[in-house]
């Protein structure tokens, strides 16, 4: 009987398993060098000579591709193998009988971490189930989608309620008779916020060109979120600036260069994002493994290459007013009071008390508040705060509007809605959708990565962006791996897929008749399904 | 699509001339109601200008508790005049039991009571009444305010006023502003309550189209001030939202266009400084009084001043013409025609989108284009 090895790591254990035709192979090469997980690596095996009659010398070696086995170069199932195979020979199959959480857990006494979003899969999508069903047709005509004019603008910044505006009627003429917070007027899609160090720098960059092309070219006025990593001094100077808005989180990383570029910027910041928690890990801070803290992320964010983790809280923020005052004194007089400072917190079932809070902060100063969902994604977390620790988003957006509806404060501090928008096809559909229930806008970050090539989905494929080997080059800061990333046509495929999701808003406002915003119009909405009628608030159809 | 009318006169005018305005539009509606308002009344009631009147539909139990309720705070009777009633048979119409029209001296308690104290009186009254009658479907309260009388009735407008006998150019109603409009609500439920004009401390609304933004304007209106109730149709938010920008917050008339149909941003972009920054602080508070159309309403001011606003889309008609002596406002120039065959055609205005006419005691006309 042959000795079986039950505890050790197997193939079987994996929960990808490389499929390899020997016959179809020419021996190229170019798999294994392409792997960047070292998950396929050439070997020798023996064989039996075709027509051997001898015992001896009856095998020959041959050259083979093999599955490495381990847990730090097990194959993801990123398919970079079978793209770049001449002759289809190899390919990654999914191992429906994998063990290898038990097996990583048991053998390593460390939790597993991974990056990408929950793959638990167990809430379905609420946004799937509602349909855009109040249709205007005739006591408000629908509109035309391609000829009509649509402002798909939302303000950015508190907003005060008409009789705190100070605005006096003087002999019939209106006068201002105070200085109000800032308020811009953007696009209600905020893109990121991912940092320079959990993505390439070249995926960053070409975030950063797309923003600054949608709005220099094609008059539509994103703006984009930093993350917490800092930004390149070049930009922070230049005037393309005024699109980005800064994203301060718990470990302060690039804010001594923010600091130091004071002086010589030429253009305000967009805004402040103050980060307190994000949907795809609440409670948790980033997490940049050292292998990806390249020489570029430590001159940017002026750290040692280690670890960096930021804490899980923003140290000396205790409570939600003392959060206000920092807010107050740091944010919002860095920039002299011109910037309007949002909050970005994870949604929870706390979070209409924050937002109560906030709505009632006499000072006025919170401008936007950010609530991410559980289907957020994240460049790396523990997959036990992924998959198992959040809120949904839909219906905690609709929390936190009806909280401002019963107050009479809706649309005082505006919302933006984020956390899986676009997973199932249609980032404009699941757009209208939480604007019609109360948001003033919606932001991406997930799905800007899928844009520019990832390949990993909600399925457990790929999702190693934690480690620093990102096929795609987008969350990698590896040379050669980054190289494979073209930064001219991921800022093409962004441009174009924000064009193509602005039609599809005016194709949505069109029918229901909107020329503007339908922000709070949940009349719009329907759905089949009674307990999402209930719970939003919208009308069950069936 | 509702076809609504707006009359203001030199010389005292009756129902029947709205009656007559509405009726060359009648394929433009379904003869489904007539309701109206009269402003600056002249007739039996012209000398009571300073005291409120009380126009309200009750059946006989709804009649006993507003009367008790205001008695209870005090008011006394000065004036009742009650419609002459031709109840023939085959009439197009669904009558309540009373109609009361009465004018009512204040309480003792407000002998010296500010205009402003008499005038929250009279909202918080008309609360009470509203709340009362609500409360075991005993009648309707349309307005409680000075020199102003409402009527409104569900049936064919013809046999609503054959039952009043408002064809009747002899009767005792008159008055030099009348609104009307000749059709129940079609989008919601059919209520007396339903149908314009619409009537808050002074202010008169009609409105022809659906408010795109009603759920929004609603869901902010009903928090605002307790005078905003009832949200039967989609058009008593312009109502609320005049009301507001003119009444309560005190800005010019032209802001309740820049509040129900804001300039977008890049219009307002190119404004001059002051007036850009005062345009977007508008655009961002009130942003959920946004209307966004189709829309052409129709209103008295408490000054007497009729208005006309048109939505950006402009896709609902109203069309302007006068003579010496009147100025009539209505959705189609047939009704005009009835009523002033002989006018100067090219002194007619057709507004354009974005645009407001006010109308003055003087008959003046000033066009303000937002």
């Amino acid at each position: 009987m042959t000795k079986v090895t039950i505890n050790q790591l197997h193939k079987d254990d994996l929960p990808w398993i490389i499929e390899y035709d020997e016959s179809k192979c020419i021996k190229c090469g170019r798999c294994s060098a392409t792997c960047s997980f070292g998950a396929i690596k050439p070997a020798i095996e023996q064989r039996v000579k075709s027509g051997s009659i001898s015992e001896k010398n009856k095998l020959e070696k041959v050259i083979v591709i093999k599955q490495e086995i381990g847990f730090a170069n097990h194959c993801r199932g990123c398919g970079m193998c079978e793209r770049v195979c001449p002759n289809g020979a190899i390919r990654a199959v999914r191992n429906t009988d994998d063990r290898y959480s038990i097996r990583y857990r048991s053998e390593t006494a460390e939790s597993v971490k991974k990056g990408g979003r929950s793959n638990l899969n167990t809430e379905g999508r609420t946004l799937d189930k509602i349909k855009v069903g109040r249709i205007s047709q005739m006591t408000d005509p629908s509109l035309d989608a391609l000829r009509h004019t649509f402002e798909l603008k939302t303000p950015f910044g508190r907003v005060l309620s008409a009789d705190k505006l100070g605005l006096n009627n003087e002999n019939g003429k209106m006068i201002e008779t105070k200085t109000l917070p800032p308020n811009r007027w953007i696009y209600p899609i905020i893109m990121g916020d991912m940092s320079i160090g959990a993505v390439s720098w070249r995926m960053w960059e070409a975030m950063a060109i797309a923003t600054a092309y949608l709005n220099e070219v094609c008059g539509i006025p994103i703006r984009m979120c930093t993350g917490e990593g800092g930004i390149p001094s070049r930009l922070l100077k230049s005037k393309y600036v005024k699109y980005m808005i800064l994203q301060i989180a718990s470990g302060h990383f690039g804010w001594n260069r923010i600091i130091d570029a004071m002086p010589d910027m030429v253009e305000d910041p967009a805004g402040i994002l103050i980060k307190i928690g994000q949907g795809a890990k609440p409670g948790d801070g980033g997490m940049l493994m050292a292998n990806k803290v390249a020489k570029y992320v430590q001159e940017i964010r002026g750290v040692p290459k280690a670890d960096l983790l930021s804490p899980p809280t923003h140290q000396g923020l205790y409570s939600i007013e003392e959060s206000v005052q920092k807010m107050f004194l740091s944010m919002n007089a860095a920039f002299n009071f011109r910037v309007p400072v949002a909050i970005k917190v994870a949604a929870s079932v706390t979070s209409v008390s924050v937002y109560n809070n906030l709505l009632r902060d006499p000072y006025n100063i919170v401008g936007g508040f950010f609530l991410d969902g559980l289907a957020a994604g994240t460049g790396a977390a523990h997959e036990i705060s992924l998959n198992h620790t959040g809120h949904t988003i839909t219906s905690k957006l609709r929390d936190c509007y009806k909280a401002a509806v019963k107050q009479g404060r809706q649309g005082e501090i505006p919302i933006f809605a984020g956390g899986g928008l676009g997973q199932t096809g249609s980032f404009a559909a699941d757009a209208f959708k939480l604007i019609c229930l109360g948001a003033n806008g919606v932001f991406s970050g997930r799905l800007l990565l899928q844009i520019a090539g990832c390949v990993g989905n909600d399925t457990e494929r790929c999702n190693a962006c934690n480690t620093g080997l990102c096929p795609a080059g987008i969350a990698s800061q590896d040379v050669c791996l980054t190289k494979r990333l073209d930064i001219d046509k991921v800022a093409q495929n962004l441009v174009n897929y924000i064009l193509a999701t602005d039609l599809e808003l005016r194709k949505l406002m069109a029918p229901t008749g909107c020329s503007s915003l339908p922000i709070g119009r949940s009349d719009a909405l329907i759905t089949v399904d009674k307990n999402v009628a209930d719970r939003l608030d919208i009308q069950y159809v069936c | 699509m509702c076809r609504i009318g707006a009359i203001k006169s030199k010389k005292n005018i009756r129902p029947s001339t709205a009656l007559k305005l509405m009726r060359s539009q009648q394929e433009g509606h379904d003869d489904s109601g007539f309701a109206f308002v009269m402003q600056d009344i002249g007739g039996i009631f012209e000398t009571y200008k300073d005291l409120p009147i009380l126009s309200m539909a009750a059946t006989i139990e709804g009649t006993r508790l507003a009367e008790d309720i205001l008695h209870d705070i005090g008011f006394t009777r000065v004036l009742q005049w009650t419609p002459d009633i031709n109840n023939k048979q085959g009439l197009k119409i669904n009558p309540m039991p009373n109609y009361i029209f009465e004018v009512l001296a204040y309480p003792k308690s407000h002998k010296y009571a500010t205009k402003e104290e008499k005038e929250q009186l009279l909202v918080d009254t008309s609360i009470r009444l509203r709340k009362a009658l609500d409360e075991n479907h005993s009648g309707y309260i349309y307005s409680f305010w000075n020199d102003v009388l409402t009527l409104k009735e569900i049936g064919s407008p013809k046999d609503i006023g054959t039952y009043f006998n408002l064809w009747d150019d002899d009767n005792e109603l008159c008055a030099k502003i009348i609104t009307a409009q000749c059709r129940q609500n079609t989008n919601y439920g059919i209520v007396r309550y339903a149908a314009h004009p619409f009537f808050l401390e002074g202010y008169t609304v009609l409105a022809n189209g659906e408010n795109t933004f009603y759920e929004k304007n609603r869901l902010y209106q009903e928090g605002l001030y307790k005078g905003y109730l009832g949200f039967e149709s989609d058009s008593q938010c312009f109502l609320y939202s005049l009301h507001y920008v003119n009444k309560i917050l005190k800005w010019p008339l032209e802001y309740f266009m820049h509040t129900v149909f804001p300039l977008s941003y890049n219009d307002i972009d190119k404004r001059n400084g002051t007036e850009k920054e005062i345009l977007l602080r508008i655009k961002a508070s009130l942003s959920h009084l946004s209307a966004n159309g189709p829309n052409t309403v129709l209103g008295v001011l408490p000054s007497g001043n009729l208005i006309c606003v048109c939505d950006p889309k402009k896709l609902r008609p109203v069309v302007i013409g006068r003579d010496s002596d009147t100025v009539i406002m209505t959705s189609e120039v047939a009704g005009i025609n009835d009523l002033m065959p002989n006018r100067d055609l090219t002194k007619d205005i057709y507004p354009k989108e974005r645009e407001m006419i006010v109308v003055d005691d003087n008959l003046k006309i000033e066009r303000i284009v937002q």
